[in-house]
Order: structure tokens, then sequence, then C-alpha cells
């Protein structure tokens, strides 16, 4: 007979005592399956034509191909994909792509047919990213007439004004560029939603992988396309959705996953320089940068702007808050897209701030309110800016916001500081250009609203000068044009840029060829390989 | 009996004002929000032609009231909306993620009213001595020590030191998507599919999460025993019961605890609620793709159809939970019939 107190003590240690003999179940994971710990709940569609952001475009890349993508090793360089050759005529507005030989999972091959299908689909959905092709001036009534299948083999594209074929190219290379199988998304389609419903969960490419499976904020599976270009020895990529970095650490150090893609500085603090996991880096397209509102009294002065710039501690904040995960770039360019500039003029002088905001007429400083994303590292980098602007007197007050709401706020106008991020939309420097030189409307309802149209800010010279680059057919001289641009957008705008972001997988060293690019949207698994 | 109809039909039409209620602030605290849920359909960058079709085709244009209304009609008709993140209906979404979460839930309750009843009764018989100081200590830390450092622990010590445990998610990858899915309770699926291997993969991922969420329970429904055992014990039938002779354990099981049963189903049911409700911490760490997460992740990403679709998905598990108590009461208790 069991005693109540013996059944009590066993019931609670059988929950204990029934993980002993499942030890063996918690083994390595398996040669041919790379598992991947990622945070995948910013994902909102898999169709390639309809998502903006990098996490889909990034699973875009591993499902599709391109018509052309800029060399990893090289970005001033563009590699053929299924375009095996390209041309354009003397007026500058005809482009002649002619393809070469893949094929989609399904075992047939890719066609003109399919090129100009897939990029029409894209324009006529005109998702988040479509401008990117769009911008070329097809539209959904045009884009039948302008992109064209001209036999099996050859496509072209006509743009609307004479174009510098590298900028035409770059875009092309953009994740809403991906081609897709015609016959298998006419088969989905379901009233006038183009195969959206289908393509949301379902792939037809002829990327490296085939999509197996997404379950929303849970998993995404894919399976090795067999006519694909992948030639490694995994079978299945399982990417799981782990939110917490801590769990991810976790399962990277207990062999549950083979890379961990998020980790925070912290985790990358236990792993760097340890036996069985290599750190791969990668500085991102993405910025971290203060604007200031021109509709502010104060931050309208340029003396302000340049007191403010000259006041950061930019080295001190990289060092000491953000050691791993972002780097000082001072230019509206990124560093690893055509044309970045990557000097840093700026560094900490509070002398010279000081002059600069007696010069302002400001000498007794000022009171400001700054929004920030409330996600680390921002409040820490805010609370050393607030620290900083305030050894020259103006009197930082910060309001923490979720990511969207002070998106929101900066949308409609209403900030005075704002700190946040800038991701560039693709590869191609007028990309970060358009967006932070031309702002043509300053009203308030404006037909188009860039970046610098939040802040309230116009210059007509930077606008011209970043048209003039966006259209230069020389691409050295397209380039040389940037450079100079941001040299002087650095010195003379309201917009203080401090960091550019680094991307940090961890993978265990039995996982090799796995890289990150600039773009993350451009990331593949199409080298990687386990041992 | 007719008593008994007619409160029943009473505290249906309150259940029905509480539902709308809690419909008409979450949908208005979703739209009043300062974030423009459009950003989430096409992101930051996107421009702003698009960010205006993408407006209208949300209905957002249109007045408040009219917004309302629309969602009302739709919600009378079963339809919850649509996920800008998943792309699914919201009651399709929530048919995917509540059994994660109820399957959790279900566990930890059965676990700490399992352990903490007993544990009550014993520090209430136990008063005063140290039996009934140590429990107090095991409750408070139970209830004090924030989930999310218990769960990490968790992981630390069983998961990576000793290795006898398996990392956070709800199946080992051998075994995703190989169990068909039934009632989306793994457990009960996995055997369904006579899959032991998967069986036994199920109960180990759910080991920790369960036994973390079941102490937090347990902390809970072992001090709300103990207060009403007391209480029991200090009654004239108990006084009459030992002076009879009878024997400690028949005091105790037999005449003090059936009293004190009445109260702990309010108890239990609330705890049950507020586990079902999806334990977000929990989920998030253990990676756990239910209830919690799902919200979260759509409130966060200023999803807001979801919100609403999952708020309302609690409100009338705890609306219920509540009238299968108060029902359970009339039951039990002559005395409130």
């Amino acid at each position: 007979m069991i005693s109540r107190r013996q059944l009590l003590i066993g019931s609670a240690v059988v929950p204990v005592l029934s993980y002993l003999d499942l030890t063996q179940a918690f083994a390595d994971t398996p040669k041919d399956i790379l598992v991947v710990a990622q945070q995948l709940d910013n994902i909102t569609t898999l169709d390639p034509h309809a998502n903006y952001e990098s996490l889909a475009g990034e699973i875009c890349t591993n499902l599709y191909q391109n018509l052309i993508v800029p060399d990893p090793e090289d970005s001033s360089k563009i590699e053929p994909v299924i375009a095996e050759s390209w041309s354009v005529d003397d007026s500058g507005k005809v482009f002649t792509f002619k393809l070469a030989d893949t094929t989609f999972s399904t075992g047939n091959p890719v066609t003109a047919e399919d090129v100009a299908y897939s990029l029409q689909r894209a324009i006529k959905i005109n998702g988040g990213a479509a401008f990117i092709i769009g911008q070329f001036g097809f539209t959904p009534e045009n884009v039948d007439q302008t992109i064209v299948a001209v036999d099996d083999k050859t496509v072209t594209l006509t743009t609307a004004e004479p174009t510098a074929i590298s900028f035409l190219l770059y875009c092309l290379s953009a994740s809403v560029g991906a081609i897709v199988e015609k016959a298998v998304v006419e088969a989905h389609v379901e009233g006038d939603d183009m195969g959206k419903g289908w393509l949301n969960k379902n792939s037809a490419g002829s990327g490296p992988f085939v999509l197996q499976a997404w379950k929303p904020s849970e998993a995404i599976s894919l399976t090795v396309n067999e006519y694909g270009p992948y030639k490694g020895n995994i079978t299945r990529i399982l990417v799981r959705h782990v939110a917490d970095p801590s769990s991810q650490l976790l399962m990277l150090q207990k062999g549950d996953v083979d890379i961990a893609r998020n980790l925070t500085s912290e985790q990358l603090k236990q792993v760097e320089g340890v036996d069985g996991f290599n750190m791969i880096r990668q500085e991102i397209a993405a910025l971290m940068l203060i604007s200031l509102n021109q509709d502010n009294e104060y931050l309208s002065k340029p003396e302000v702007w340049q007191a403010v710039k000259w006041a950061l501690d930019y080295e001190g904040m990289q060092k000491n808050i953000v050691p791993m995960t972002y780097a000082v770039h001072q230019s509206f360019e990124p560093s690893g897209i055509p044309g970045a500039v990557t000097e840093n003029p700026f560094r900490q002088d509070i002398e010279k701030a000081k002059a600069l905001m007696e010069k302002a007429g400001l000498a007794d400083g000022f009171e400001i309110t700054m929004d920030h994303y409330s996600n680390q590292p921002y409040p820490d980098i805010a609370q050393a800016v607030q620290a900083s602007l305030g050894e020259i007197g103006i009197k930082v007050n910060l309001l923490a916001g979720e990511n969207r709401q002070v998106l929101t706020k900066m949308r409609a106008r209403q900030h005075q500081m704002a700190m946040s991020s800038w991701g560039t939309d693709y590869f191609d420097p007028n990309a970060n250009a358009e967006v932070f030189c031309i702002n043509e409307d300053n009203s308030d309802d404006a037909k188009d609203r860039p970046f610098i149209w939040r802040s309230h800010f116009q210059n007509a010279d930077f606008a011209a000068r970043a048209k003039a680059a966006r259209d230069e057919k020389d691409s050295a001289k397209r380039l040389e044009l940037y450079e100079a641009l941001q040299k002087d957008y650095m010195q003379n705008s309201p917009f203080a840029f401090m960091f550019q972001k680094t991307d940090t997988a961890v993978c265990r060293t039995d996982v090799h060829g796995f890289r990150l690019q600039v773009f993350s949207s451009s990331n593949t698994y199409q080298e990687t390989t386990k041992s | 009996m007719r008593g008994f109809l007619k409160g029943f039909s009473g505290t249906l039409g309150s259940v029905l004002v509480t539902l709308f209620g809690l419909t008409v602030v979450t949908f208005l605290i979703g739209r009043v929000m300062p974030v423009d849920p459009v950003i989430a359909a096409v992101g930051d960058n996107a421009p702003q032609s698009v960010v205006e079709q993408t407006r209208i085709a949300m209905g957002l244009d249109k007045p408040l009231p009219v917004q309302f209304a629309d969602y009302l009609w739709q919600l009378l008709h079963g339809n919850l909306g649509m996920s800008i993140l998943t792309k699914n209906p919201v009651t399709h979404d929530i048919a995917h993620y509540f059994p994660a979460t109820f399957e959790l839930a279900t566990y930890a309750l059965i676990l700490s009213m399992l352990i903490g009843v007993p544990l009550g009764v014993w520090a209430a018989v136990r008063q005063g001595t140290v039996t009934d100081q140590v429990i107090r200590i095991v409750c408070f830390a139970g209830h004090s020590i924030p989930v999310f450092l218990l769960a990490l622990i968790s992981l630390i010590v069983f998961y990576k030191a000793l290795g006898i445990a398996p990392g956070p998610g709800r199946q080992g990858i051998i075994y995703d998507g190989m169990v068909p899915v039934q009632t989306g309770l793994l457990t009960i699926d996995s055997l369904l599919a006579g899959d032991t291997g998967a069986f036994w993969d199920a109960v180990a991922h759910l080991t920790q999460p369960v036994c973390i969420l079941a102490y937090f329970s347990m902390a809970y429904v072992a001090r709300m025993t103990r207060a009403f055992m007391i209480d029991a014990l200090k009654g004239e039938f108990v006084i009459t019961a030992r002076a009879k002779g009878l024997p400690l354990r028949s005091v105790i099981w037999a005449h003090a605890f059936p009293t004190v049963a009445v109260q702990l189903v309010t108890v239990l049911a609330l705890t049950y609620a507020g586990l079902l409700e999806g334990a977000v911490v929990t989920e998030t760490v253990f990676a756990w793709p239910g209830l919690g997460q799902y919200l979260t992740t759509a409130l966060l990403n200023a999803d807001m159809n979801p919100v609403v679709g999952a708020t309302l998905l609690i409100g009338v598990i705890y609306v219920g939970l509540n009238l299968l108590a108060d029902l359970l009461y009339r039951l039990l208790d002559p005395r409130v019939r």
C-alpha cells in the first residue's frame, strides 16, 4: 500500500525521472539537415513579388533566382544567373537579356515567357517593394508592352527614360525581381489574386531550395531543389522561430541547432573565440541615425546640425554599448553599397560643438524631445546621446516607443528629434540617395513622402545632384558623383548618421560555407554544407 | 430548478454584455493605438501611393463607427478577420496556436492541483510549525521569482548542464511535422497515430514548461487551500468530529476538505483561465508556438485583428470558466441554490 506521502513525493519526481530514458533522443542534428534558430516573427508572406522585408527576402533568395546578382566579393560587378548576357541600345532605354539554361524545381526550363510574366506580376501586384522596378516607368497599365518575351531565350525591358544599366541591373537583383514559373502560378490563381494566396506559402522557383512548409512564427522548412544549383550534402533546412536570443544560444551550445542568427552582444561574447563555434560577421545595409525635424526653430539652424554631430561620442558608444553589433558610420550610403563613403569625419569635440552653439545664438542651449525605439540597444544609445548633448547645453528628454510607434509619429512629422534606423531598399546608391536627398514637395499632403520629408528637409542642390548621379551612364563617374554628394551631405544635413549594423551568425564548426551579405535579403544557404 | 434557470439566464445575459464590452474596448484600443497598421502590411519604406492604397484595402479610411459596425457584423458571422502577418483568417490561426497553449495549461493545472492542494491542506493542518513555514517559503518563491528566470535556470540546469531535458520547442526536429494533426494536442495526436517515439518526445518537451507553470500556479493554489482549510478546521463540525474520536485523516479529508472543495473550484477555474490566456514569457523562452506568442507577435506588429480575436477568446475562456465555476458552486453547495 502506497502512503499518501509516498504518492506525493512520487508525483513530484516522475516528471524529472521521465527525462532519464529520453536522453538519447536529444542528440545533435542529423548530418543532412541544417537547423537554424532565428526570429521569424516579421514575415508576412513568402510571395517574392508581394513581400517587402529582408527576412522574407532572404527565404525567397533561397527559393528563387533573379536575372542577375551583384558579385558578393566585389559589389561593383554583376554576376549572371538566369540571364546569360545583357545589352542596351543606343537610346539607353531598351535593355535586352539573353537567358542561360536554368531549370525550375518542376524540371521545366526557365523561359523568357516566365521572366516577362514574373516582372509584370511584380508591377501588377504593386506591393511594398514594387517601386524598385516600377521606378523605371513600368506601370500595371504599360508593363505588358514594356517587358516583353521576344523569343524563348530573349526578354526586353523598355524604360521610360534613358537609364544607367548598372542602376537597372542592381534593381533587378532585388527580391522583387525573382523569377517564378508562370504555368505553376497561373494554375493556382484564385479570382484576381494573381496566385498570391498560393505563393504566400508555396514556391515555384529555380533557386537552390523548395519551400516545404511555412508555419508563421513557428518554422520554415526547405528541401533541396533537385534541378537547382545546390550541390552540397544538405537535404533539408529547418529554420525554427526562437524569439529569445538566450534560448538560441543554449540550443546552439547543445547542438540542437547548427546556426544561431539573433544573438545579442552579451551572448556573442560567450561564444567568441570558443572552440566549436565560428562567428560570421557582415556589415549590413542598415543605419542608425538621428533626424532633426526642420519645423523646430532650434533644430533648423545649420550650426545646430553641426554642433550635434560634433558633440556625439561615436567611438565611446560603439565600444561600450554595441561593440559587436554596430560599427561607426557617418555617411548615408552604408559600407558595402557601391560608392559608399567610409570615412568618418566627426568625432566628439565638445569645445567645437559649444562654439557652434554660440555661433547659432544658442550658447545657453535649449530643451528638446527625442523619440527613440524601445528595443536595445536604442535606449542605451539614447542615454549616451542625451549625456553628450547635455554637455553643450541641449537638454534632451527621451521618449521611448515601440518601433512602429516611433515610425508612425515620424511619418506624421510630429517628432522633434528622433533616433531610428533606415534599411536600404535595393543594391544601388540611388536607393538611399533618393530618400535622403530628393524631396520634391515639402507640404503636409505631398504625394511622395521620402524619409527626409518626415523631417521637413528640402535642399535643391542635393536633389539635383542625386538625380544627376542616378542618370549618369558612365558607371565609374556615377560612383564619383555619389561619393562627392555624400561628403557634402554629411556636413550640411540635419541627419546625424551614427552607426551601421553588423549582422552576426554563429555556426557550429561542422557547418561550412554559410555567409552573410550586405543585404540580408541576399543571404543564401546555397554554398552551405555540413561535415 | 426554476430559480436555478432564472439565475443561469441572468448570468448568461451579463456574460453577453461583458463580451460585447470587451469587444468594444479591445477594438477601440486597437484603432486608437499610436501605430499605423499599414506599416505592418507594406513596411516603412513603401511609397505613399502603396500606403494609401493599402489603407483603403484594409478599410482603415472609413470612420471608426463604420469600421466597428463592419467588424461586429463579421464577428456575428464567425469571422474574426484576416491576420496581416500570417495571411490566414484569425479563426484558422487560433485553431492552430490555441491547442499548444491548451495542452501546456491543462497539464500545468493538473500538476499544480495534484501538488498544490495536498500541500495547502498539509500546511493548514501543521499551521505555525516548521512544515508550514517551509511550504510558505516554497510558495512565496514560486509566486515571486519571475517566470523567465525560472525558465532560463531550468534550461541551463536540465538542458545545458545535465543534458537530461530537451531544449526549447514543442518537438524534436526528427518528429517535426511527422505527426498528423487531429486535435492539435501533440500528446494525443501522437498516441492516435500510434507513434510512441513522438509521444515521449512531446512529453519530454512539455515537462519543463509544464513544471514551471505548475510551480507558479501551485504556489497560488496551495496558499488559497491553506487559507480555506484553516478556516474550515476551526468549524464546530470539525471539533465535533475530533471529539467523537475520528482519526485525523478522516477529519481532514472526509469532513473539513469537502467544505473547502467548493471554494477551490473557483480558485482552480481562475488559475486555469490564467494559464490558458497564454503564458507569454514561458512560451517565449521555450519557443512554444502558443496563443501567448501569437498575441504578442501580432501586437508588436500592429496586426490588430489577431489581437482583438485572441483577446475575445481569452475573454470567452474567462467568462466560460467563471460560469462553470458558478454552476459547480450551485450544484456542490446547497446553501447558494
